[in-house]
């Protein structure tokens, strides 16, 4: 870490008077974790990482390898908006290491910066923009329906400019953090909100994600509002999802683009789309990873339900949104699958992967496939050899189990913890007797 | 006058040889270093007296080296630099970087006369502490800046970024010449970079202050007004 970088960051918190700085980084699951500390300790923990104990962590280490080493990586330092102003606080993201200073195998950040710096090597860098929907819902009360907030009874109008005000005050936290905001709106089913973040490169925007989920979080529970990213809260609505716009460059050059194809894709666009979609099944464990967010992978409801791809078809998995007049830094696609409530750092990591595998294998990339997919059946989608993402988080898991290429991405540590803890999750949920089973079979069997 | 026995750093290794008789007959000590990691490990107690860095050969090389080695010290390591006649467009915007030069081939009185100017003063700090321009101030000093008197808190990148925009106001900088004054060449994300800054500084200035940084469409960004606008 240079010397400068470090300074700049100690002599801030001396002069903004920073009371508390939050370590942060994240388990396997996708969870923020934050270690506290106070002024005086953060000179040490810059320069030579902060010892937890990293078994405390879920997916960190098994009981033999405890003692993990927090490094904090100075050019994510930003003050918390939301803190007391009389004692500020600031965050700063660490990459987790072993003791002896090799990156830690069970750290996701640690993943991402794997391949982001493989595709450096490459000469590429990798560009994403997520849209990422969720819902405001009424403060929940354990075994109660959840009450979408602007739908909360008599003042619609008044509730909707609530949810509209606190999408406002959201979008200014998250720009005075640095991540500015493309585009925000009420979505669809009520209580759902989309906001679109400007592309950033992949490492950079899945710190960002973290940020986003905490930040409306926060700021919605001050005001009283429950925000989820609960892939699927109302059945019979529109799910959240976070669909993912992306793109190569190679210097200044957008690898994607290549102009007088009609889509204005370049060869390396073609190749890593076909990577993304032969091994598309393979990551949906990890870009969908609960039970419930197969439950928004469904037909009719905006969401991809099978693995193909078309300009502009919001039914099919990869979308390659048209410029209206072709430019080439804007030529990306848009992987529209994964749900807001994945790990971004491992979701990005095996997204770049999988593009990156085509890419190097030279994948051909299938026709597009421009018809409205749900309404097709599924001898025609077989004819046209077009297949479905998995169905379930137990589908999902035994292809993921069987794929070379998530094994190679996430590292022994991190495939072995995450298929085991998702089984787990999946055996819980299998014991369920739900109502829907109540109501079609009880009377009648 | 300096002190003769503190050892100056002399970059490449080995020193071309019209270099090393100028150095041996001027009196001073010396080593030659070919990266700031063999620097550091030969850093004397005290520091180095000064670094002497011939850039003939590669340009982008030394402005790594100088740009590295001002990142470790907080106190500037007086430097000079040695490079051609055709490499003199270079040294713009990049006055942070290195304290004098002489053209090579150099006269060697001309070279010992400037590093025994060099080595002599205590170099200035040449700029003022703090950088105003409207409503925004830099404090170089404390690293701090505001927005009609708000604090505006920013990462290192983007407070750097920013920090040579306002000491540069209206003037037009290509996205290159940004990457390779604030980034240095050696990073690897290439002009996109500066896009995604820009953006996230424009967000902290907030909706009033973006336009600070001007878009111009096809060249690059401006800070402030043109020169040319009344």
């Amino acid at each position: 870490m240079n010397e400068q970088q470090r300074a700049y960051v100690l002599r801030s918190v001396e002069e903004r008077g920073v009371r508390l700085i939050r370590l942060w980084f994240t388990d396997v699951l996708g969870n923020l974790k934050t270690m506290a500390i106070s002024p005086p300790e953060l000179d040490n923990a810059l320069s030579d990482g902060l010892t937890f104990d990293g078994s405390s962590i879920d997916g960190f280490s098994r009981v033999q390898e405890a003692d993990v080493l927090a490094i904090p990586d100075p050019d994510t330092y930003e003050l918390l908006p939301w803190a007391d102003p009389a004692a500020p606080e600031a965050r700063i993201f660490c990459d987790i290491h072993r003791l002896d200073g090799e990156p830690f195998e069970g750290d996701p950040r640690q993943v991402l910066r794997r391949h982001v710096k493989a595709a450096h090597e490459a000469g590429l860098t990798f560009y994403m923009a997520p849209d990422i929907e969720y819902f405001y819902f009424e403060p929940v009360t354990p075994g109660a329906e959840p009450v979408p907030f602007d739908e909360g009874g008599f003042f619609d109008h008044t509730m909707n400019d609530v949810t509209g005000e606190l999408r406002k005050k959201t979008i200014r936290t998250l720009e005075t953090m640095g991540i500015p905001v493309e585009y925000s709106f009420h979505e669809d089913a009520p209580g759902q909100q989309e906001i679109d973040l400007r592309h950033t490169d992949a490492l950079t925007m899945a710190d960002s994600v973290m940020t986003f989920r905490l930040a409306v979080r926060e700021i919605a529970a001050r005001n009283g509002v429950h925000a989820t990213f609960m892939p699927k809260p109302l059945e019979g609505l529109q799910g959240s999802g976070m669909h993912l716009h992306m793109s190569l460059f190679r210097g200044d050059e957008n690898a994607f683009y290549d102009e007088g194809d009609g889509y204005d894709l370049s060869n390396t666009a073609k190749a890593f789309m076909a990577g993304l979609l032969r091994h598309a099944s393979e990551i949906t464990a990890v870009t969908n990873q609960t039970v419930n967010s197969y439950k928004r992978l469904v037909p009719n409801f905006e969401a991809p339900v099978h693995i193909s791809w078309a300009r502009n078809n919001r039914s099919g998995l990869i979308r390659v949104p048209i410029a209206k007049t072709s430019n080439p830094l804007a030529t990306r696609i848009e992987y529209r699958s994964p749900d807001p409530a994945c790990n971004p750092y491992l979701a990005f990591s095996l997204i770049l992967a999988a593009g990156m595998r085509g890419i190097e294998e030279g994948y051909k990339l299938p026709d597009e496939a421009d018809a409205n997919l749900f309404e097709s059946d599924d001898d025609e989608l077989t004819k046209l050899g077009i297949n479905q993402l998995p169905q379930s988080l137990n589908d999902a898991l035994t292809i993921m189990e069987r794929s070379e290429l998530v094994h190679e991405v996430l590292g022994e540590h991190i495939f072995e913890w995450f298929v085991r803890n998702k089984q787990h999750e999946w055996k819980a949920y299998k014991t369920q007797v739900t109502p829907f089973e109540r109501d079609r079979y009880l009377r009648s069997m | 006058m300096s002190d003769p026995s503190r050892l100056l750093a002399v970059v490449p290794d080995p020193a071309s040889p019209e270099l090393a008789r100028t150095l041996d007959l001027a009196g001073y000590t010396w080593k030659a270093v070919n990266s700031t990691s063999a620097a550091s490990d030969a850093e004397p107690d005290g520091g180095w007296a000064g670094i002497v860095i011939d850039a003939t050969d590669d340009l982008d090389s030394a402005w790594s080296f100088l740009r590295t080695a001002r990142k470790q010290h907080s106190v500037p390591t007086p430097a000079l630099v040695l490079l051609s006649g055709g490499q003199l467009g270079e040294l713009e915007h990049r006055d942070d970087l290195y304290d004098d030069f002489c053209l090579a081939p150099f006269h060697p009185s001309e070279l010992e006369a400037r590093l025994q100017h060099l080595l002599s003063a205590d170099i200035e700090v040449q700029s003022a502490d703090v950088v105003e321009y409207g409503v925004l101030a830099l404090n170089l000093e404390t690293y701090q800046a505001s927005i009609g008197g708000k604090p505006l808190d920013m990462t290192y990148m983007e407070y750097e970024l920013l920090k040579f925009l306002v000491q540069n106001p209206g003037k037009v900088f290509t996205r290159e010449i940004l990457l390779s004054r604030v980034w240095g060449y050696e990073y690897y994300g290439g002009a996109r970079t500066v896009d995604v800054h820009v953006r996230r500084l424009r967000a902290k200035l907030g909706e009033e202050h973006a336009n600070l940084i001007h878009t111009v469409r096809s060249v690059g960004y401006r800070f402030g007004q043109s020169r040319w606008d009344s």
